[in-house]
């Protein structure tokens, strides 16, 4: 009706009184025979290509000549290997019980002539698509089974026809046969991982980078051995210091720091040992790619945050991100440098984190409490070097000192 | 000069590891035949070079498609022949010139062309046989306009962009090191007392005489000086300020957690 609103059509060619008429054509039109109009409305209005189930048959109704009754009566499974007989029901039409194998036989995973017969056909006429052929395959078999079948028996087709063994050697069927237990397992990892939450995803990470150092480390650990480097001497002690640590648990904090910072230092040399050991594979290469492998071993235990810290650092000391001329004693000097902007800027963290816990402490206990002598001192402190102390690099100190943020890192030096 | 490869922790004065046992095990015939090739741990060579263009506005004689005329090239730091190092150099312009790909098969490795547009220039770098087998690759932007736009473009005065490295070779054949071993071009370290090598083998064939560096190059009044002397001289003004404010930094915590601090030193210095 809109259709022909929009053509500029008359709306009605016949008049009201025949409507009632013309109904029952238009009903034949709609084409819903034997399901419901909204059920066909589903599908968009269109039939499928190929009806998976014929629809007539879904509102049968037993034809009314036939006499039905159930009887109990023995069968044998042809998928069993002894002749056991059972019992069952067995629907009887006029007398007459059902004849064929027992109907559960065929799920013993034997493959029957005509199985197969209509797999190679359903195969012919859905182009290989074995999700679509699963689909409407009589016998409920999976995809994998399918394949399976289907490719042993071209490869046993092949292997008949081929004059030779060695002329088949080459076909992909005889060299990489369908193997269906690693194809579930496949399939079934693929899944896993991508139903995998981002809580998993990052725990897996996270182990991931750890095997990674652990492994990097040992590798170092034999490359600075092989090369009579003094490194395994420094690792020693420090790496004895690692293992103590874990039984370090109930330790004041002032004790947990050093050990974390052993850690730290002898992941460095692990990272620089690696890095080095690497470079040395390359047989040629610049400086300035040297020196950037090792900036980026030395910061490999830093966030990104901390990194941009340590360049903003560098601007403010007046040097190059990158040496202008990066000779070997420039790039080592650069590399040391930034090695210790690293470890200021550990150190400024840590006096955080000691004077917060102070702090906290002193707030539990006094309601107001004014500012300690020593905290005044450095507040005030003229830091004779450049910059002071507490707001270096844009540092935000704790709640109590926000007000000293006045101190703005570009003041005139003294 | 004289490299000593500090950062490796190894004073060159330890004597070759592969020493006598090394070549008891091999037949004479062997040692004679792999002693070029024998690499050599902990002895580095670097070449030091410059790499860069240089462009001069070609003024009234400028049309729509060229505009400027420049030349990208390749030299050593202070101008010595790359030709000891380098046997070849590719350099690959931009896909609008005629046969973009320019090779150079000695020095001074430069290309020069006419032309308005700026874009990246790749350099392959080849090296002789017995350096490395490996090329190694750089790019440069090239550079026609001035970096202040109001910056008058000159045609006497070019716009130059050079940037500084150095190749590195961590480990070259002794061969290697026997040719260029009192070179100006390369940077050796010491050698260990009493270490022989092999006379050199020369690479190049006699008919290139023509000299390879730059020191008299028509352009050379434009070239960069890049001495390391002030950016050492920064860098250790920084590190003595980092590494004051460390201290100071140290002092304050051990005077937070008190006496039974032990404050060994925790980082590297």
């Amino acid at each position: 009706m809109d259709a022909k609103d929009i053509l500029g059509l008359p709306k009605n060619s016949l008049p009201i009184p025949q409507e009632k008429k013309s109904r029952p054509p238009k009903d034949s039109q709609r084409k819903p025979d034997g399901i419901s109009r909204e059920v066909y409305a589903l599908t968009g209005g269109l039939a499928p290509l190929m009806p998976a189930i014929d629809s007539t048959q879904l509102k049968k109704q037993p034809p009314k000549d036939e006499k039905i009754t159930w009887q109990w009566l023995p069968f044998t499974n042809s998928a069993r290997k002894d002749t056991l007989q059972l019992y069952h029901w067995v629907r009887v039409v006029n007398g007459v019980p059902p004849t064929g194998d027992y109907s559960f036989a065929k799920y013993n995973k034997g493959w029957t002539k005509e199985e197969t017969d209509q797999l190679f056909d359903l195969c012919q006429r859905f182009d290989l698509r074995f999700i679509v052929i699963a689909d409407r395959f009589s016998s409920s078999r999976t995809v994998e089974e399918l394949k399976d079948r289907y490719y042993s028996v071209c490869r046993a087709i092949v292997a008949a026809r081929a004059p030779a063994l060695g002329d088949i050697s080459g076909n992909p069927l005889v060299k990489e046969p369908y193997n269906v237990s690693q194809e579930i397992e496949r399939k079934r990892a693929l899944s896993m991982v991508l139903s995998q939450t981002k809580h998993q995803e990052r725990k897996d990470a996270e182990v991931l980078a750890e095997a990674k150092r652990i492994t990097e480390s040992r590798m170092a650990a034999k490359v600075a051995e092989e090369s009579e480097l003094p490194v395994p001497s420094n690792a020693g002690p420090e790496s004895a210091e690692r293992a103590s640590f874990p039984g370090d648990t109930v330790s004041p904090s002032s004790n947990v720091q050093l050990p974390s910072a052993t850690i730290a230092s002898s992941a460095l040399t692990a990272d620089n040992a690696s890095t080095l050991a690497s470079l040395r594979m390359l047989r040629v290469y610049l400086r300035t790619y040297a020196l950037d492998q090792m900036v980026q071993a030395a910061s490999s235990s830093a966030g990104l945050r901390t990194i941009k810290r340590v360049e903003q650092t560098l601007q403010e000391l007046g040097v190059n991100l990158k040496p202008r001329v990066p000779t070997k004693s420039v790039c080592a000097e650069h590399l040391e440098l930034r090695k210790e902007i690293l470890t200021l800027l550990n150190l400024q963290k840590q006096l955080q984190y000691k004077e917060a816990e102070g702090s906290s402490f002193r707030d539990c206990s006094y309601a107001d409490t004014p500012s300690t002598p020593k905290r005044s001192n450095r507040g005030g402190d003229q830091d004779r070097t450049f910059v002071p102390d507490m707001s270096f690099g844009g540092e935000r100190v704790g709640k109590r000192d926000q007000k000293r943020k006045v101190h703005s890192y570009l003041l005139p030096v003294v | 000069m004289n490299n000593s490869s500090s950062s490796k922790k190894h004073s060159p004065d330890q004597p070759e590891t592969s020493g006598p046992t090394f070549k008891s095990q091999r037949t004479k015939m062997d040692t004679e035949k792999k002693i070029l090739n024998k690499k050599l741990k902990d002895v580095e060579i670097s070449c030091p070079i410059v790499y860069g263009s240089m462009a001069f506005w070609l003024g009234k004689k400028a049309s729509e498609y060229q505009s400027h005329k420049w030349t990208v090239y390749v030299r050593g730091a202070m101008n010595e022949d790359l030709g000891v190092v380098v046997k070849r150099v590719v350099f690959q312009l931009h896909s609008s010139f005629n046969s973009p790909t320019r090779v150079l098969e000695s020095p001074p490795f430069e290309v020069s062309e006419a032309g308005w547009g700026e874009f990246e220039i790749a350099i392959t770098l080849y090296f002789h046989s017995d350096v490395c087998d490996k090329p190694l690759n750089l790019y440069h932007h090239l550079k026609l306009y001035p970096e202040d736009e109001s910056g008058s473009m000159s045609t006497k005065k070019p716009v130059v962009m050079e940037t500084y490295d150095e190749i590195v070779f961590p480990e070259p054949s002794e061969g290697f090191l026997a040719r260029v071993q009192n070179h100006p071009a390369v940077t050796l370290p010491r050698l260990p007392i009493g270490f022989t090598l092999p006379p050199p083998v020369p690479v190049e064939d006699a008919s290139r005489r023509k000299r390879g560096d730059t020191k008299d190059h028509p352009l050379s009044q434009w070239f960069m000086n890049f001495s390391e002397a002030d950016e050492l001289l920064q860098l250790a003004a920084a590190r003595q300020q980092v590494q004051a404010h460390i201290a100071k930094l140290k002092r304050q915590i051990s005077v937070i957690d008190g006496p039974h601090q032990q404050l060994k030193s925790i980082s590297d210095q």
